[in-house]
């Protein structure tokens, strides 16, 4: 295993990286390789990559396994722990570091969502949108957690208002969050092209959102959908039955707490 | 042969008349499977395709083991079908199917009888395999099939009027409703042949009877990205072969009809070319016929009903008695 | 004005011209259609569901599996939603190679469409038509990845396999042969008088119905809306080659028909200039860690499908596996149309109509 693949793991977590921030990043990978051959030379064997990579899940990569003692186990256990530590702290100091070179800047569209929650506010409700921010990876789009009560009022204002226009809704998703469900609309307009993605949340219990269908006729089947497959009742729909599943099937599979009846599956 | 039909009915005469009858009836047959196996392979040439050629030599005995097949196949009735109208219905559409090859000339000797009705006769006999037809999509008690029927039934009304009146031109330049003497009015050229003088009771006859056929583009009974297959849906084995059968006797019988009618018959199509046998050309042209049937197979996609239907009343029937009209008024100025 | 009973009939789910298992009931006034209920689900296999438990690139092979008339592309959107997530860099060579793949079936799935549409119509020849010069468009995807209709080709970063010798040399081959072919479709088709009357002022909505009920691709473009992912929100390289988007005015079968088959000709153009700008040598595989981890968060990624917008959603809670993938399946949202559409037509026109609609059935049940 090189040095270059286990730092892979930090990849993901990178953002937009200014020449600054790679040159931070640089030394702190630098830094974590040290602090980790540090460990290696203190548990004093070629042995310890192998429960270190168990121990990360790092997929490919085929310990050779010996018959261990008991100690010699201890002492891998350890010298694993110093280094899985060695390594976060080093992670930990790379995005602090990365912080401090360079100040996130702020996304093209944010102007845009300051001003659509501006609108939402005075139209709607004070309270009406709950969260926002900018979905940078996906071409900076701007999203917006929509407060449930509100939402119906809300979907008509963002296909009539003539500062949205979003008459074309082009996906709706539902989600199960275990700690609450969430149906997420993602919608444009076809004049202005301006993307907005709408999330609105509901308790999981009684999971309920207001149907959209009288307002987009797209809504239609994937509420549908959505009822089927995580439980989330439409109300306002025309037609709200289940669409995949057979009429008589128990239980909503996308939720993460369904349980399989069949015994076959 | 004419004069066997003039003598009066001995056992023997009788012997040589059902002698024939077998003999034609194994004729129609042979045609029935090489016609079959002749439109797989053209339609398969057309499609860029190979056709039948595993069964004996070039496949040729391709329609022989499927007809075998359909022989051994289990013969479905379904249960909450009309039992003995489902049984009846292909026998309904063969028997006339098969009768009204009668009156149809080969040869100015080569006949089974000389009606003088033979085109009304034709036209009447006909008309009971749509019997046959609504019968079993009926009987089926298939929603399909009865569309199919139906579709049928519409059809065969509308363009039997057509088919019969583009005809009433020939008739009248004729003089008689007797095949052999149509033929025999027409002379050994091309040009003498009741096609160009007839032209328009020619392309009126001419679909109207490929929508008699039920065949592309006017297939709607048997439509099968519609109706799946129409009027026959619930049918299987043999009794399905029936129709199947009935259908393709039809297409002989169109073939000769519309060669006797308006190609000419036997004749020559020129003059010097009299020393071929007359039996040649009319098997020449009868087999131009089917390869026109298949031809439109190949290239037409199919008409729509409600087309179909104001095509049949507002064009065929209009532009067949304009025929009617026009060929009056020639007799009237230039022939008396 | 006579009345006849009402008859109910279930078109589907075996049926020649619904195009796999789907189902429509109808009722029936003599040929006339009062009502339409599409049902469907015969075709679900919850590919929703099994991908929570799959890591990325094990997902893969079951997109081919829900338009598997079209797969390349919809290896596509899963790919390149991941790669939006991770901000992955691709390599030239591999954007190229996904681009000519995604062209090629946007042809063949066209292909597929005119057969099987002519067919449905009544026309037998097209059918075979179209097959025989797809399958030079298969031996071609055959030859890259070993498949022929479920490719598995994309991978998270790049492609599987490079194009193997001579390969775009075919491909070169290929699109003059194909020009010519067009053209023989429209001679034997596209003027026919049968066809024209068949197609021409069926399945008619506006531009507002279009897009209220959400549709896209050709279905949405025939009204004259100017809606292509692929010029409009760029995606691959789209955006270095010069192509028109055909566009409809009056929103009926005959537009759809015409606007795919020209589609089919702007394809030609755009794998004309890719294969001119193909690079003749390179990475087929970006830098990509092992384990495929997207940060948490999500996306959503959509690209022009043969058939429409299809779009992956994600939301991953940084496990190697997706928290949640959903599918925006164009075939699916453009059937909500239908029962609108098919209200006062006969029999007949509910065949046209569908099958102007392009579904696949494996895509509508996902």
């Amino acid at each position: 295993m090189s040095d270059e693949q286990e730092v892979k793991p930090d990849k993901p977590e990178r953002k937009i990286m200014t020449p600054e921030e790679r040159e931070a990043k640089v030394k702190a990978a630098a830094e974590a390789r040290a602090a980790r051959e540090r460990a290696k030379a203190e548990a004093g064997g070629g042995d310890v990559p192998a429960p270190e990579a168990a121990a990360d899940g790092a997929a490919g990569a085929t310990p050779e396994r010996k018959v261990l003692t008991d100690e010699e186990k201890e002492a891998k256990v350890k010298a694993a722990a110093e280094a899985r530590a060695a390594r976060a702290k080093a992670k930990e100091e790379a995005e602090a570091a990365a912080a401090e070179a360079a100040p996130k800047e702020p996304s093209h569209n944010q102007p845009r969502l300051d001003h659509a929650i501006a609108i939402l506010k005075e139209k709607i409700a004070e309270d009406v949108v709950e969260e926002s921010s900018i979905n940078e990876n996906n071409n900076h789009l701007p999203t917006l957690t929509i407060k449930n009560e509100h939402w119906y009022t809300c979907a008509e204002l963002l296909k009539h208002d003539p500062e949205f226009q979003c008459d074309y809704l082009r996906n709706v998703s539902g989600a199960d969050h275990e700690t609450h469900m969430e149906v997420v609309y993602h919608m444009v307009s076809i004049t202005t092209q301006h993307e907005y993605c709408i999330r609105v949340k509901t308790d999981r219990d009684q999971p309920s959102v207001d149907s959209v269908t009288p307002i987009w006729q797209t809504a239609n089947w994937n509420e549908r959908e959505i009822y089927d497959l995580l439980g989330i009742a439409f109300p306002g729909h025309p037609d709200l039955r289940r669409i995949m599943m057979s009429d008589d099937w128990v239980g909503h599979p996308l939720r993460k707490d369904y349980v399989p009846l069949d015994s076959e599956v | 042969m004419g004069a066997w039909l003039q003598e009066s009915l001995t056992w023997t005469n009788f012997a040589i008349f059902l002698a024939w009858s077998i003999v034609f009836l194994f004729i129609v047959l042979g045609f029935v499977t090489y016609a079959i196996y002749y439109e797989r392979k053209v339609i398969g040439w057309m499609q860029g395709r190979i056709g039948p050629n595993r069964v004996g030599p070039f496949g040729l005995f391709q329609t022989v083991a499927d007809i075998l097949k359909l022989l051994i196949k289990e013969d479905t009735i379904p249960r909450k079908a009309d039992r003995w109208l489902f049984i009846l219905a292909p026998v309904i559409t063969y028997v006339p199917a098969f009768a009204v090859l009668v009156t149809i000339p080969y040869t100015n000797s080569l006949y089974f009888t000389d009606l003088n009705v033979g085109l009304l006769y034709y036209g009447a006999l006909s008309c009971i395999s749509t019997i046959g037809i609504i019968l079993g999509g009926w009987a089926s008690n298939n929603k399909y099939s009865l569309l199919g029927g139906m579709r049928s039934a519409a059809q065969m009304i509308s363009y039997e009027i057509p088919l019969v009146i583009s005809v009433v031109g020939v008739i009248m330049v004729s003089g008689s409703l007797s095949l052999r003497t149509i033929v025999n009015g027409q002379g050994d050229a091309f040009w003498q042949w009741n096609f160009l003088p007839q032209i328009i009771g020619f392309v009126v006859f001419i679909i109207a009877a490929v929508s008699e056929l039920n065949r592309t583009p006017f297939d709607l009974p048997e439509a099968e990205s519609e109706l799946v297959a129409g009027y026959h849906v619930e049918y299987s084995g043999f009794r399905f072969a029936f129709f199947m059968l009935a259908e393709y006797v039809y297409m002989f019988a169109i073939a000769s009809l519309t060669t006797v009618l308006f190609l000419g018959g036997w004749h020559a199509p020129l003059p010097f070319l009299t020393f071929i046998p007359g039996v040649i050309w009319f098997i020449l042209k009868f087999t131009f016929c089917v390869f026109f049937l298949f031809w439109l197979r190949a290239t037409m996609p199919r008409i729509r009903v409600d087309q179909l239907m104001s095509f049949g009343w507002k064009v065929l029937l209009p532009l067949s008695l304009l025929n009617v009209f026009i060929t009056a008024i020639y007799m009237e100025l230039f022939i008396k | 004005m006579i009345r006849t009973e009402e008859l109910l009939l279930n078109v589907g789910p075996q049926h020649p011209s619904t195009h796999g298992v789907f189902r429509i009931v109808v009722k029936l006034d003599g040929e006339v259609i009062k009502e339409a209920t599409p049902v469907m689900g015969y075709l679900h296999r919850g590919t929703e569901k099994l991908a929570e438990d799959l890591n990325y690139t094990q997902i893969i092979p079951y997109t081919d599996r829900m338009d598997y008339v079209s797969a390349m592309t919809n290896n596509y959107v899963l790919v390149d939603a991941v790669e939006k997530m991770m901000q992955l860099e691709i390599p030239e060579r591999a954007e190229f190679l996904r681009l000519i793949v995604m062209e090629l079936q946007r042809l063949a799935s066209h292909m597929v469409w005119w057969g099987t549409y002519l067919l449905d119509i009544g026309a037998m020849s097209p059918f075979l038509y179209a097959f025989r010069d797809r399958e030079i468009i298969i031996d071609l995807f055959n030859e890259l990845c070993g498949a022929r209709l479920t490719y598995n080709y994309m991978r998270v970063g790049g492609v599987k396999w490079d194009a193997p010798t001579g390969w775009i040399d075919k491909v070169r081959e290929f699109i003059p042969y194909m020009k010519k072919k067009l053209v023989e479709y429209d001679n034997l088709v596209s003027g026919n008088e049968i066809f024209l009357q068949r197609i021409i002022g069926v399945g008619k909505y506006d531009a507002q119905t279009a897009i209220d009920y959400g549709l896209s691709g050709a279905n949405l473009r025939c009204t004259g809306v100017n809606w292509d992912l692929r010029k409009n929100e760029p995606y691959s390289i789209y955006d270095r080659f010069d192509f028109d988007v055909p566009l409809g005015t009056n929103g009926d079968c005959y537009d759809r028909y015409v606007i795919r088959m020209e589609e089919m000709r702007q394809t030609l153009r755009i794998l004309e200039q890719a294969i001119e700008q193909f690079p003749k040598d390179g990475e087929i595989m970006g830098k990509v860690p092992r384990v495929i981890r997207p940060p948490a968060g999500e996306i959503y990624a959509r690209i022009e499908s043969p058939r429409g917008e299809i779009g992956a959603y994600i939301v991953s809670k940084g496990k190697a596996e997706p928290y949640r993938l959903k599918f925006r399946r164009p075939s699916f949202v453009n059937l909500q149309i239908l029962p609108k559409l098919l209200v006062g037509e006969t029999m007949t026109n509910l065949i046209t109509i569908l099958g102007g609609v392009d579904i696949v059935v494996g895509e509508v049940d996902c």
